[in-house]
């Protein structure tokens, strides 16, 4: 069992102190995906699971890259790859806000002691058409969460409604622990024999990625990458949902959705790497929400998306 | 009389949409009701975060009883349209009265609606509200489908009769069901309670922590935020709009102030000021005897333990974070601004302004070669305003204004400033966006508006040259906004200026760039040898036919012929010309129509001589407008119609333009004559005025007609069976028109 009092100690306390609360709230504690996303909610256990009638509530952390906020590990708080804890509740439940308060207090906020507030700030995901309603929560000022009622994901409307918490596990670290630059934040216990900070596990990488996010990444494979993802993304989704070999009926939602995904992220890393101009990015992102919304459409026609077998 | 108190709760509710929505629910609710018949006393509404609240003082108890007497066929109608009206009538046979009518014995239902329950008014005008209301945007939750702006919790519906007792007004929509009961802090409340009407409400709300009206907060934060400066020798920056919002997002204000670090005190105040608001919503407090800003104000939802010290120090952390970003941008940016600014001028040519106008860099040398165009006309001095035009927008590329684009101008004036530019041209940096608004400050120091003008001008040709004109409610480039910008600046300093030139100067620019690439190099220098000669011809349509005329004396001249990219250029000029023009005549109506001068009296005004000196139209109408008022001018115009008319019908009869000067020699009658007389003084006063720009004594000339117009039209017939007297009487009729038209265009008003 995980400690629940007093003040947390390290980064990864704080990740395992959100996990024990949401896993004791009911949801499943799932894993991060396995591929290169800008945020939690690329994660098909939101996209996807946040369309259609089926019940639903998972929590996670899923490791997210931005490869334009990358600054070679020097800034105190931004960085190209950085992790965020999601959870998501299909029907939202009428208590959330109260769940998540909870779940503030269970990493060391003392909401007796703190100004919480629940300011305006909508939500909406071009790549994904997407879009919702909700706040970011501040903390004496400081945005720790943002949270949202989905309206509508991948062009499709949410019936039911999912409600989505989001939280920069960095940030709202740094502040749990009072730590002013993020590469200084204990990442395991700082009493541990082997006590590692934040920046003795990721320095490097931010370096490493920043230099190859700004100026070494081929873009000629990057753009025929995201060709590539593209067509398949299609020619997925331009299957028969019967299969041939099984007889079973078999839409591959996931596997396109993976295909969307890899496509996101090569826009990120080309619009990092400064080779798309203004004009072009719409173009990209409509891209980009062309498939999200195939994807979502062919999810709805699945089991798990409610569709009557 | 029973009083009505509800109160919906939510969620949060966003700061910016809380009065309009306690409106709303107001004019909803009370509209509803007293449609229905349930009248009120007296009504207010409030609102918090969680909770719009509505109480309406001395309701109805139930709405009145309604009679109404129906007329239905006659009595020997067919049998058919008689059941029909009952049926609509919900009446039978026997309650009909027959009454005697003209045109015979006709039915009669007397109809009575029985009054119904306050309660059951109510519960129906709510549902109609909660469905129905405006929000800016409203979301579903959960599994249900009814829409607010946030997830709705509870409704707390209540009548209270006169002994105080309260009764819960059956309602329930989606799953709510309506009560007595709310709650109040989320933190610092304990739990739901029971009200029996608004004073209890409002004062159990109070017991636990909520202050239910709006005002009430902002006051208690305003004054306690200037308390608290005040006690420090210090002032609160006044910010209503800051103010409004910041009650909006507590329930329950604690007004805490924090200092500033000392490293960032030498930071400019407006972008501590806007770095403060944006970010944190925080008041900026000034040190009146510094100038400077200290130190800040917060407002928090909560009371605590250690009196808000975690809460202030949390604060200060975020804002020191914040801060340091901006100091970071501000030190960065004033080394290159003392380094001359150039590399940032250098980025501004890989800045797209808009796709087919091209580059920063590119507008900017437009707007420069304008502003030394303008520059004498308005008395700066040529060389300032061109330098001012070149590093006026530098501060585009600057780290600071990429944060905080709303600072662009400003900093502007600051990094020229800090880069020993003279003063007039940093302060045409800040200056030259202005007028933004209706009410914005408009610049008045000659290289500031130069450069103002310029820019402006160079915004509306250019969308004007490739055809991106505003419609309808669509203006994404707010060329509405430049052309005020423009009317403003011209009529607040009184500006002398042919806006003509520099229109088709400027379009003739846009022209050149748009067609460098795919035009000849010969066309090319030929368009650029018309753009040097606008100066000399003041218009583009001389400039351009006197350079083709020379070049066509030599055999290599360029083609000009049909389809050709000189003649497409020479036909299109001063047809878009002539539109822009248009639209600022329209902005121009738009805006003096506001100053109380009609539509028609500026129409009246526009196409004389000079249609492109705004300051002359507008004097011209100012001028009409007085004496119109005049009963002489009032006369007059009337007079003047008349003798329109009568010379209209008699042209289109006789198909020619009586334009030829009358002859006095066949003046028959004494007012005739008079009215010879008349016309010639007022045609030498006219002239005189117009030339001095004395419109009020040209409009009074004009005026003086009245009286013989009105006497010649008494005394003699126009038309008349002597031919060589009718005709001299409209060549008279002629002249008044004419007359008149150097004054002004007096068929151009209504009524």
């Amino acid at each position: 069992m995980v400690q629940q009092t007093g003040k947390p100690r390290s980064f990864q306390e704080i990740i395992l102190r959100l996990q024990a609360y949401w896993s004791e709230q009911g949801c499943a504690v799932m894993q991060p995906y396995d591929m290169e996303v800008g945020a939690g909610t690329f994660h098909p256990a939101t996209t996807l699971r946040s369309l259609g009638s089926k019940p639903w509530a998972a929590a996670y952390v899923q490791p997210s890259r931005r490869p334009t906020d990358g600054r070679y590990g020097e800034n105190p708080n931004r960085l190209q790859h950085y992790y965020q804890y999601q959870v998501l509740i299909k029907p939202s439940p009428p208590n959330l806000q109260e769940l998540y308060l909870g779940s503030l207090k269970a990493i060391g906020i003392d909401i007796a002691l703190h100004d919480i507030r629940f300011v305006e700030d909508d939500w909406e995901s071009p790549t994904l058409g997407a879009w919702g309603l909700g706040w970011e929560v501040w903390c004496d000022g400081m945005e720790v969460s943002q949270f949202t009622y989905f309206q509508q994901v991948g062009g499709h409307d949410c019936h039911p409604v999912s409600g989505e918490l989001t939280y920069g596990l960095e940030r709202l670290a740094m502040y749990v622990l009072g730590i002013d630059h993020v590469m200084d934040m204990p990442f395991n216990d700082p009493d541990a024999p082997i006590a590692l900070s934040y920046g003795d596990v990721f320095r490097q990488t931010e370096q490493e990625y920043s230099r190859w996010n700004f100026d070494v990444a081929n873009t000629d494979v990057l753009f025929k990458q995201f060709e590539e993802a593209e067509a398949e993304c299609e020619a997925i989704l331009s299957q028969d949902h019967e299969d041939p070999k099984t007889g079973k009926r078999i839409v591959m939602a996931h596997p396109a959705y993976d295909q969307c995904i890899k496509a996101s992220h090569l826009f990120n890393l080309l619009d990092a790497r400064g080779v798309i101009s203004v004009t072009e990015r719409q173009a990209y992102i409509g891209r980009v929400r062309a498939l999200a919304k195939k994807c979502a459409d062919a999810f709805v026609q699945t089991e798990a998306g409610g569709h009557a077998a | 009389m029973p009083d009505l108190l509800i109160e919906l709760f939510s969620e949060e509710i966003p700061a910016r949409m809380q009065r309009r929505a306690a409106d709303d629910l107001k004019a909803k609710m009370t509209d509803g009701l007293v449609e229905a018949g349930l009248t009120y006393a007296h009504a207010q509404a409030f609102s918090t975060p969680r909770r719009l609240t509505l109480a309406l003082e001395g309701v109805l108890g139930e709405s009145p009883t309604v009679t109404e007497d129906r007329k239905g066929p006659r009595v020997d109608a067919p049998e058919k349209a008689i059941e029909g009206f009952l049926r609509g009538a919900g009446v039978s046979r026997e309650d009909l009265e027959i009454r005697d009518e003209k045109k015979g014995q006709v039915y009669f239902a007397k109809i009575t609606k029985p009054g119904r329950p306050a309660g059951e008014i109510v519960a129906q005008v709510l549902e109609d509200t909660v469905r129905n209301f405006p929000w800016p945007k409203s979301m579903r939750w959960g599994a249900g489908s009814l829409r607010w702006v946030r997830p709705l919790h509870s409704i707390l519906c209540i009548l209270t009769d006169d002994a105080g007792e309260a009764t819960v007004v059956e309602f329930d929509i989606d799953g709510i069901k309506a009560g007595n009961t709310t709650q109040g802090h989320r933190f610092m409340g304990k739990g739901r309670f029971a009200v029996s009407g608004f004073e209890d409400y409002q004062a159990k709300l109070k017991r636990d922590f909520v202050i239910l009206d709006p005002q009430e907060r902002a006051d208690h934060i305003w004054q306690d935020a200037t308390n608290q400066a005040f006690a420090s020798g210090l002032e609160v920056v006044e910010d209503k709009g800051l103010l409004a919002e910041v009650a909006g997002l507590v329930e329950w204000p604690v007004v805490l102030m924090g200092e500033i670090g000392e490293e960032f005190l030498d930071l400019p105040p407006e972008v501590l000021q806007t770095s403060m608001k944006e970010h944190q919503k925080f008041f900026s407090v000034k040190n009146p005897k510094t100038g400077r800003i200290e130190r800040f104000v917060t407002v928090a939802n909560i009371e605590t333990e250690d009196h808000g010290a975690t809460i202030l120090a949390g604060n200060q952390k975020v804002l020191s974070a914040r801060l340091s970003d901006a100091k970071f941008f501000w030190d960065n940016d004033l080394r290159e601004a003392k380094a001359g600014m150039q590399a940032w001028i250098d980025q501004l040519d890989n800045v797209t302004f808009e796709r087919q106008l091209g580059t920063q860099a590119a507008r900017i040398s437009r707007i420069a070669a304008l502003a030394r165009e303008i520059a004498p006309k308005v008395g700066a001095k040529a060389d300032l305003a061109e330098q001012a035009a070149r590093v006026a927008k530098a501060d585009l590329s600057s780290e600071m204004v990429y944060e905080f684009p709303e600072l662009q101008g400003l900093m502007g004036r600051y990094y020229a400033e800090a880069a020993g530019l003279p003063a007039e041209v940093a302060a045409a940096c800040e200056a030259h966006y202005s007028p933004l608004g209706p009410s914005d400050a408009v610049p008045e120091a000659p290289v500031s508006l130069t450069v103002a003008l310029a820019d402006k001008i160079d915004t509306l040709t250019g969308f004007w040259a490739i055809n991106q004109k505003p419609t309808g409610s669509k203006d994404p480039f707010a060329l509405r906004r430049a052309a005020l910008g423009v009317i403003r600046i011209v009529l607040d300093n009184g500006l002398r200026v042919h806006l003509d030139r520099f229109i088709d100067s400027q379009l003739l620019h846009h022209k050149i760039s748009l067609n460098r690439k795919k035009a000849s190099e010969g066309e090319i220098d030929t368009l650029e040898e018309v753009l040097d000669q606008i100066g000399e011809f003041g218009v583009f349509g001389a400039a351009f036919r006197a350079v083709i005329d020379k070049l066509q004396k030599h055999d290599d001249a360029p083609d000009t012929g049909e389809g050709s990219l000189l003649r497409t250029v020479g036909d299109l000029v001063p047809d878009l010309s002539t539109d822009l023009l248009a639209f600022f005549h329209d902005r121009l109506k738009v805006y003096l129509k506001d100053q109380g001068l009609k539509y028609d009296v500026i129409d009246a005004c526009l196409m004389l001589d000079g249609g492109d000196d705004l300051w002359l139209i507008s004097a011209r109408a100012k001028a009409l407008s007085e004496i119109l008022k005049t009963e002489d001018g009032e006369n007059l115009v009337q007079g003047f119609k008349r003798a329109n008319n009568i010379l209209t019908q008699a042209e289109e009869k006789d198909g020619v333009e009586y334009s030829f000067g009358p002859d006095a020699r066949f003046a028959e009658v004494p007012e005739e004559k008079d009215l010879f007389a008349a016309l010639e003084a007022a045609e030498a006063d006219i002239a005189k005025a117009n030339k001095a720009e004395d419109f009020t004594a040209a409009m009074e000339a004009m005026a003086k007609l009245r009286a013989p117009i009105d006497a010649f039209f008494e005394a003699v017939q126009v038309n008349t069976d002597k031919d060589v007297v009718r005709r001299n009487r409209l060549n008279l009729l002629g002249k008044i028109r004419d007359i008149c038209l150097q004054a002004a265009d007096l068929t151009k008003l209504e009524g």
